[in-house]
């Protein structure tokens, strides 16, 4: 399974699509595509994938080129339906408000300046285009756990309500989603003795028809497979443990047992799940406003004074010149930037300190003049100073995620199986 | 007496727009019910001060001796709207292991490392 899709990922493959009406996919999984499909075909080994981003044919055409290329016979699934952007008035119409799950606030408010939106689709689509003799799915907005989730039900012929199996591939799913972040990245425990993280093995789920899964990863790989690392990925993004919320269950994260069935071997079972809802969760981006951030270095002595002086006179001149923002944030990297106040006060011979300022707004001509008030205090500022060799700070648009609910019969998958 | 809630548990923390989770292991079974009582929401609330704007919500895994903590409004807005450094939230883990917990002597004998 190939996981493609970060939250915001639609939007800028809205973008490349209207610029160009080939493009709105996940470029890098092209030529991934040409480097593993040869081993693919040789060992029937399967992928499913949610490269398809806005334009799933466009993917599955370029993946199909691919396969021609190297001579080989590959069937496509595409799985389509997830994009409701150009039915967002329908359904506001209709009363379906698309409020957001976060802030409570309707669609209507954003509504001239949405640039995507789409539906989270679950394992079904995908388990029909494998039940249809596709070796290659690709998806648009599938979930990530979906991805996992829908070739245990092709394999074993789980039935659409056997709860406690299919919340047991979500969870494997939920493990292997962020790959090496379970098998030794990113792991907090023990973190000085984990082997070899350059060359780290991905996490593999090797499943079982029963519902149960071990967690393990290829021999002579880096990293490590161990109960305390797989429980840190348990809880990466949790919410509420006892559901977890995808299309096609609810799993319940206080059913999960643990054991050691070797080294770099981890047992999970006694998973449970529960029916999914009524609703699938829509992924909407919309536009909203301009963002910059602006750094400088402070050294020895008085690093920190320097810095808290230098924004001062930074703050100052953004007031004098009358500049409206939404948000001004000053962070002192080497101080407090990620533990706040928690942090302490540093000492007084702490050797740098990282200036850090941000400002957001909808105005663009105002950060655009914050960008150019940075350099400037290089020579008119506190002294020791450096770290500007990259130039005047970017102007980013931001496009902000707005995630809300869909009643499920408003959202019809479609299948299909393309030869190459 | 006080220890660091380092010495007893790891912690792994990520965001939900701008919710930050944090989830608190235990570092073996035995000191879960030490978390359990001493790492209240109250607590984590407090300990977050001038970070945590919102509610913290906590939510229990005794499966797998963890604590799942839900901090509200922590992250300026979250995603792309967040002007942080940390937008996802990722090293509120490590900033919650920095509270102090009161612990009796013999939990305290019975410490890690």
């Amino acid at each position: 399974m190939l996981d493609y899709l970060a939250e915001v990922t639609m939007s800028i493959m809205q973008k490349q699509k209207a610029r160009d009406p080939n493009a709105g996919y996940a470029k890098d999984f092209v030529p991934l595509m040409r480097r593993i499909l040869p081993a693919c075909a040789e060992r029937g080994i399967k992928v499913t994938a949610n490269a398809g981003g806005v334009n799933v044919r466009g993917c599955a055409d370029a993946v199909i080129s691919v396969a021609r290329e190297l001579g080989l016979d590959v069937r496509i699934g595409i799985v389509t339906g997830d994009d409701i952007m150009s039915r967002i008035d329908e359904l506001l119409e209709r009363g379906i408000e698309l409020r957001n799950m976060d802030t409570g606030a309707p669609l209507s408010t954003v509504r001239d300046r949405i640039q995507s939106a789409n539906a989270y689709l679950g394992a079904w689509p995908m388990v029909d285009a494998l039940k249809q003799g596709a070796q290659i799915v690709i998806t648009g907005r599938a979930t990530d756990t979906g991805l996992t989730l829908a070739p245990m039900i092709h394999e074993f012929g789980w039935s659409n309500n056997d709860w406690n199996r299919l919340a047991a591939g979500t969870i494997a799913g939920h493990i292997i989603e962020c790959g090496a972040q379970a098998s030794g990245g990113n792991c907090q425990y023990e973190w000085r003795s984990i082997p070899n993280l350059a060359d780290v093995g991905f996490p593999i789920v090797e499943a079982s028809p029963d519902g149960t899964f071990v967690v393990t990863k290829h021999e002579r790989t880096g990293g490590w497979i161990i109960i305390p690392g797989v429980k840190e990925q348990l809880v990466y993004e949790m919410g509420d443990p006892h559901e977890y919320i995808t299309p096609d269950c609810v799993a319940d994260f206080t059913t999960i047992r643990l054991e050691y069935e070797g080294r770099d071997r981890v047992r999970v079972y006694g998973i449970e799940g529960r029916p999914a809802t009524e609703f699938l969760k829509v992924s909407i981006s919309y536009s909203a406003g301009f963002k910059a951030v602006g750094t400088l270095v402070y050294s020895w002595p008085d690093a920190y004074d320097k810095a808290q002086a230098a924004d001062r006179i930074l703050r100052a001149r953004l007031d004098r010149l009358g500049l409206k923002f939404e948000q001004v944030l000053t962070e002192f990297v080497g101080v407090s930037a990620t533990h706040g106040p928690l942090a302490g006060r540093p000492g007084a011979d702490i050797p740098e300190v990282q200036l850090r300022v941000g400002v957001r707004g909808p105005d663009r001509s105002a950060i655009e003049r914050f960008t150019k008030e940075i350099a400037p205090l290089i020579l008119t500022g506190p002294p020791a100073v450096t770290g500007f060799a990259g130039g005047r700070p970017k102007v980013e648009e931001i496009v902000a995620y707005w995630p809300a609910l869909i009643p499920k019969e408003e959202i019809t998958p479609v299948v299909e199986v393309l030869e190459t | 007496m006080k220890v660091q809630l380092a010495k007893l548990a790891h912690a792994r923390s990520g965001d939900k727009g701008d919710t930050a989770n944090i989830g608190l292991i235990a570092l073996h079974d035995e000191l879960y019910p030490v978390l359990v009582r001493e790492v209240t929401a109250e607590r984590v609330k407090q300990h977050f001060k001038g970070i945590c704007h919102g509610d913290v919500e906590r939510f229990e895994l005794p499966n797998l001796g963890a604590l799942n903590f839900l901090l509200h409004e922590s992250l300026g807005g979250g995603g792309t709207l967040s002007l942080m450094t940390d937008a996802q939230g990722k090293t509120f883990s490590t900033a919650l292991l920095r509270m102090e917990i009161e612990v009796t002597d013999q939990e305290a004998a019975n410490l890690p490392g």
